[in-house]
C-alpha cells in the first residue's frame, strides 16, 4: 500500500518547508483511503505550528484547526489520510518525538528534510498498532500526475 | 436529543467503520457516554483506567474545545456537532 500524492501537491507541501525554514511546518492531508490501491491525497492544508515556543526542533498543529479540516473533509466526502512536516537541517526521518506524539494509527506522516532551506527528501512513514505498541514502518510515496 | 459526533479515522475500526455516529445525550458527557455505549470498543481508546479522557484526545463541541466549556457537563442542543480529534505534534528534537 502506498500513499499517492499529485505533484503539484507535493511540491506545495515541500515548498512549505522552505517557506518556513529554519523552522518547523506543518499540515494535514486531506483525500481518501482506498482499500485496494491505498491512500490518495486530494488537498493539502498547510496549518501553523503552535510550538512558537521551539518552532527549529518541534511541531503542533491547533486541534481547533485539526477539528476544522476534519470537519470540512467528512462532509465532502473525503478523509484525514495523514499528516506532514519538515525537519530543517535534519533527515528526512522521523524521531522518538515523532512517534511519542504521533496517534493517527492508519495515517501517513510525511517529513521532508530541509537543508540551509531548500527541501531535499521527503519520505512518508505509516503509523501502525495500538497506543501502547505503536510504531512506524516506512511507506511507498508515489507521486503522480495532476 | 439527537447530536452527531464525528470520529477520526483511527477511531473507526472500534466505531462500526463510521465517520459520523448519532448519539442521544444532553450534554457532552452523556454523547460520548452514548458513543461508548454503541461501540465499546472504544472506550479504552477514548478513556484511560480512571474514566478521564486520555491525554492526546481533544474533545470539541462544535469550535470549541469542551476543557474550556463546561467539560463533560456542557450541554448541547440539537444542531451541534461533537468533534474528537488525536493530537498532532512531533519535531526533531530527541
Amino acid at each position: 500500500m502506498a500513499l499517492m500524492i499529485p505533484l503539484a501537491l507535493y511540491d506545495q507541501l515541500r515548498q512549505h518547508g522552505e517557506a518556513t525554514y529554519p523552522h518547523e511546518c506543518c499540515g494535514v492531508l486531506v483525500g481518501e483511503f482506498n482499500e485496494s490501491s491505498g491512500k490518495v491525497v486530494r488537498r493539502v492544508v498547510q496549518c501553523g505550528n503552535t510550538r512558537t515556543d521551539s518552532p527549529a526542533n518541534r511541531y503542533h498543529i491547533s486541534p481547533a484547526e485539526l477539528v476544522r479540516i476534519q470537519r470540512e473533509a467528512i462532509v465532502a466526502g473525503d478523509d484525514i489520510v495523514g499528516f506532514y512536516h519538515s525537519h530543517p537541517d535534519h533527515p528526512a526521518k522521523w524521531s522518538a518525538t515523532d512517534l511519542a506524539e504521533a496517534h493517527w494509527t492508519g495515517c501517513s506522516y510525511v517529513i521532508t528534510s530541509v537543508e540551509n532551506g531548500r527541501a531535499l527528501l521527503t519520505n512518508s512513514f505509516l503509523l501502525l498498532g495500538q497506543e501502547e505498541a505503536k510504531r512506524f514502518e516506512d511507506e511507498v510515496l508515489e507521486v503522480i500526475e495532476n | 436529543m439527537s447530536i452527531k459526533i464525528l470520529i477520526p479515522t483511527p477511531l473507526r475500526p472500534y466505531a462500526g467503520k463510521q465517520s459520523i455516529v448519532e448519539v442521544s445525550a444532553q450534554t457532552v458527557g452523556e454523547a460520548l457516554a452514548d458513543l461508548v455505549a454503541q461501540h465499546p470498543d472504544l472506550r479504552r481508546h477514548l478513556f484511560s483506567e480512571d474514566g478521564k479522557l486520555r491525554s492526546f484526545v481533544n474533545v470539541y463541541l462544535n469550535d470549541e474545545d469542551i476543557r474550556y466549556l463546561s467539560k463533560d457537563a456542557t450541554p448541547v442542543k440539537e444542531t451541534d456537532i461533537v468533534s474528537i480529534v488525536p493530537s498532532v505534534a512531533g519535531g526533531i528534537q530527541w
